[in-house]
């Protein structure tokens, strides 16, 4: 069972499970293998370390998928703690079967006891193997299977210890350790779901492999095959097939513009994808981002997976994060920091009145204080075709702020048809050339990324403003009728 | 020049004389200035201690536009409306209310109203605005603020001598969700219910307020997360060097130059102050007791004050709960205690994690002398054990998140405009002048709000500097 968690834990972190599934239970054989020929040396109280291995197994074995959860996010080498921890469990299991063979081959004849024991263990693994996909992953998820096997474990010790205490020394005192380890996985057990959040899987596509919750919001990593997808509250901010699109066209059309772009602010954008665009600019060498969430920056400036994605944007001399609020820092800022050159605005949707705020004519006039004559703003704001009044919303927004507008579009597979405004004090001009070696963006495609077919185009949609929150309630609207729809 | 009083319209008085250029001391007995308009602070924000906003300044409110403008609320004009600063405007959503078990959107009770009474609303809305649009015979509109600003129309006056609630009846209003409404917005405005005041006054909050603005609606209103005491403290700061707080004047002696003692109780002494001019910016109640004069005699006889208790709420999670999201300001139908506003609302910070609320419960059940001695009879933990749960009956899921009260009592919060009142003879007398004594105070108005309070306060000081001639 433990090598059927540690498999399956490990293709959820990590993915391709045909090589984690077979990496996983070869070494869990071999350390099986290890276990059997440690055995040899046990040879007094045969029954006293069966009970110690047992619980040992119980505790390890049944905290291992709890524990792997919890490292995968704080370490960098997640695999020499994945092989190590199957590499004990099964030593451990190795010396187990030796062991209960010698405790009772005095009870049985030889061929007898090996056919029981043998029959009895594979038995029990087909068992296993077919309730822990169709019964205990559904139902209980990872982490609650390894604590009720290690609960199992622990049990059988117990039992031991209270039917035949005369041949296990120190029997009173392994009880108390027993009964404690039991305790502990049964917390374990009961707590599971605060571990990890396995209940909020269920309602993502594909794996949960990071979920934590800030004080500002609940960040969540999926993976299926080699789509890694990030959700903040349940909203979909990327999937690694197709992020380049979104990101490419954030970025480029803004900053190639520029001739010669030196001073870049990011707000929001803590995962460093529209920053890895940025930096294909080498004359950029300063960038100000400024994310609320430390968790965030933190988490994609150190985990593999995603410091790959970012090809490691946030760990550049020439980057300063700044965990503030955008709003308090941009009125703060302003007047006191020189002009930025270029301004990404990358914030979540504004489907809540809180993250309004931060597309309001106020915020904007704030922004304004950043900018000088050739500044280059440019702002995602949500999908032309499904939230069109939001949309225009945000460009009337932007337009009321005094700034001169163009919209945009690109299509990103994993979001739709998405929307880009760009602004400033001076009318935008398509950039003559875009950096090398771009996957999506390109002067060719600009003319199709300005164009607005009917569907998605000009509505007069008012001005987003503190104290009427007209975008919250067009968004809302908007994408309340879409998800209905489907 | 002497102005006892630091409350709104003491500060406004102060206000004018210093640009007047006057020498003058302000009194106040508090440790702090702004009377009921004062605020707090503690970790989490600036919170308020009694009054929270300011409605758009309305036509006639002249002298408060032009501090507006002076403080930027106001930054300008376009087509002849203001233009209010985006920050003081109050953010949307600025109201929710909580009626069977589901909060909804503004105030006006939708769920499970019956067309009929739907259409009673419609109605009384449609006569409100006919109201804010009259005029007297004498050219002036009928409900402006400030108040003395409105018509002397007898047929209108006659509207201040019936109760609200007998107008109601009288204009066939019976709807119980109309009347809740009503009877909420009167204990908002007047800690009194529609029986307690009269109709003009009822009428008079729905129909006097016309601001407009370029850049907001006519419902919005401007506030801060330490409500009205960011106005106080912007009104206080130019002269802060002549207000003397922790000063008690005990009795004014009248005289063509006054004679003022005031008690300091950290030297436990008595200052005798000898001025030109005594502006008393202090409640018609107080002002008739310290007053001796043969000729300026007081009386507070007539003026009657509603009760309220304040609570700021500390909270480690910000209140949810089902349907409208958490609004400025928060209302449960039915419910004694008038809801709470929220001091962080107006904060620009992204979901902030604790908050305090501010919860308003005008204490109307009882008579005002009898609700001031059941209140003052209750000791702080029992206030504590009523706040938490009155706020635990609208949010349950607040269980454990309240992480402190404080409490204030306001024994004398509001003037209550009974029937009679605002048109007869008692504030007729009040409004007198009796030179070198100056009066002001919002209760002169019969409604306690910030637009009478500073007029009255701008009156008071105009009147004392033509008095006296400038000292050289």
């Amino acid at each position: 069972m433990y090598e059927l968690i540690a498999g399956t834990l490990a293709s959820y972190l990590l993915g391709d499970s045909v090589t984690q599934f077979s990496t996983i239970i070869g070494a869990y054989l071999s350390a099986m293998g290890i276990g059997s020929w440690l055995s040899r040396y046990v040879k007094r109280n045969l029954v006293g370390v069966f009970v110690q291995v047992e619980i040992l197994v119980g505790i390890l074995g049944g905290a291992s998928a709890a524990l792997l959860f919890l490292v995968f996010e704080q370490v960098t080498s997640f695999r020499v703690i994945l092989y190590a921890d199957v590499l004990a469990v099964g030593i451990l299991v190795g010396i187990e079967i030796p062991l209960l063979l010698r405790i009772l081959k005095d009870r049985f004849e030889f061929s007898d006891l090996v056919s029981r024991v043998f029959t009895f263990d594979y038995a029990g693994a087909l068992f296993a193997s077919l309730l822990f996909p169709l019964l205990l992953v559904p139902h209980l998820g990872l982490i609650q299977t390894g604590f009720l096997f290690g609960m199992l474990n622990v049990l059988v010790a117990i039992w031991l210890l209270f039917s035949v205490p005369d041949v296990i020394p120190g029997a009173h005192w392994q009880r108390g350790m027993a009964l404690a380890a039991l305790l502990g996985l049964l917390a374990g057990f009961i707590h599971a779901e605060d571990i990890t959040g396995t209940a909020e899987a269920a309602t993502y596509p594909g794996k949960v492999i990071h979920a934590q919750s800030t004080p500002y919001q609940r960040i969540v990593l999926t993976r299926a095959g080699a789509d890694l997808r990030l959700y903040l509250n349940g909203n979909l901010q990327f999937s690694s097939l197709d992020e380049y699109r979104y990101h490419e066209a954030l970025v480029h059309p803004a900053l190639a513009s520029l001739a010669q772009p030196r001073r870049v602010l990011i707000i929001g954008g803590g995962d460093g994808l529209a920053l890895r665009e940025i930096w294909k600019y080498p004359s950029v060498d300063q960038v100000v981002l400024v994310d609320l969430d430390p968790v965030m920056t933190r988490l994609f400036s150190s985990n593999n997976l995603l410091t790959q994605l970012n090809g490691n944007a946030l760990r550049s001399p020439r980057l300063s994060v700044v965990n503030q609020d955008a709003f308090a820092w941009v009125r703060q800022a302003a007047g006191r920091l020189a002009p930025f050159d270029a301004i990404v605005i990358d914030l979540p949707d504004p489907s809540n009145y809180s993250i309004g705020k931060l597309y309001s004519l106020s915020f904007y006039k704030a922004l304004g204080g950043l900018t000088h004559a050739d500044t280059r703003i440019v702002v995602q704001s949500t999908s032309p075709l499904v939230a069109r009044k939001s949309y225009w919303c945000v460009h009337d927004t932007l337009a009321a702020a005094g700034f001169q507008v163009t919209p945009y579009h690109a299509y990103v597979p994993a979001f739709g048809e998405w929307g880009y405004l760009l602004a400033g004090q001076k009318p935008w001009t398509p950039p003559a050339r875009y950096p090398e070696g771009l996957r999506y963006v390109s002067v060719a495609e600009t003319p199709r990324m300005l164009h607005f077919p009917a569907d998605m185009d000009y509505v007069a949609a008012g001005v987003q403003r503190l104290d009427n929150q007209l975008l919250v309630r067009y968004f809302d609207e908007e994408w309340g009728a879409y998800a209905a729809a489907w | 020049m002497l102005v006892i009083g630091g409350g709104v319209s003491g500060l406004a008085a102060g206000l004018r004389l210093h640009d007047a250029g006057r020498d003058f001391l302000l009194a106040e007995m508090e440790d702090q200035v702004g009377g009921h308009s004062r605020s707090g602070t503690n970790a989490i924000t600036a919170f308020p201690w009694g009054a929270h906003y300011v409605p758009l300044p309305s036509e006639e409110s002249t002298e408060v536009r032009r501090l507006f403008e002076r403080l930027g609320i106001i930054t300008g004009y376009e087509k002849g409306l203001p233009i209010y600063d985006d920050y003081a405007l109050c953010a949307d959503p600025d109201e929710r209310l909580l009626m069977y078990g589901q909060w909804q959107e503004g105030l006006l009770p939708k769920l499970g109203v019956s067309k009929a009474e739907q259409a009673e609303h419609q109605r009384f809305f449609a006569q409100m605005e006919t109201f804010r649009n009259l005029r007297g015979q004498d050219g002036r509109r009928a409900f402006c603020i400030p108040i003395d600003a409105s018509s002397a129309d007898p047929a209108l006056r006659a509207l201040d001598r019936i109760s609200f609630a007998a107008w109601l009846e009288d204009q066939d209003y019976g709807g119980e969700h109309l009347l809740w409404l009503l009877d909420y917005s009167c204990r908002d405005d007047y800690g009194a219910g529609l029986a307690q005041v009269s109709a003009w006054a009822g009428i008079h909050y729905f129909a006097a307020r016309n601001g407009r603005a370029a850049n907001t609606d006519r419902e919005t209103v401007l506030t801060w997360p330490q409500g009205n005491g960011w106005l106080v403290e912007r009104l206080a700061a130019p002269f802060a060097g002549q207000i003397r707080t922790r000063a008690l004047a005990v009795g004014v002696q009248d005289g063509p130059r006054p004679l003022t003692n005031l008690y300091l109780p950290e030297e436990d002494t008595v200052l005798l102050v000898e001025s030109r001019a005594v502006i008393l910016a202090v409640p018609r109640f107080v002002a008739a007791r310290i007053v001796h004069s043969p000729a300026a005699r007081p009386d507070a006889g007539d003026f009657h004050y509603s009760p309220w208790l304040v609570a700021n709420i500390s909270l480690d999670r910000l209140p949810a709960g089902p349907g409208a999201e958490l609004a400025w300001d928060n209302v449960a139908y039915g419910q004694s205690m008038l809801g709470y506003v929220v001091a962080t609302h107006q904060h620009l910070a992204m979901n902030p994690r604790q908050t305090v609320i501010t919860a308003y419960w005008p204490l109307d059940h009882l008579p005002p002398a009898a609700a001031r001695a059941e209140a003052l009879a209750r000791n702080g933990e029992t206030w504590k054990t009523l706040i938490a749960q009155e706020i635990l009956r609208m949010h349950p899921e607040l269980a454990g998140a309240i992480r402190r009260i404080d409490l204030r009592l306001w024994g004398h919060a509001m003037v209550r405009p009974v029937p009679g009142f605002i048109w007869g003879k008692a504030r007729q007398q009040a409004l007198q002048d009796h030179p070198p004594l100056f009066f002001a105070h919002s209760d002169m108005a019969g409604i306690s709000i910030f637009e009478e309070a500073y007029t009255y306060g701008i009156r008071a000081a105009d009147a004392a500097i033509r008095h006296g001639p400038h000292p050289t």
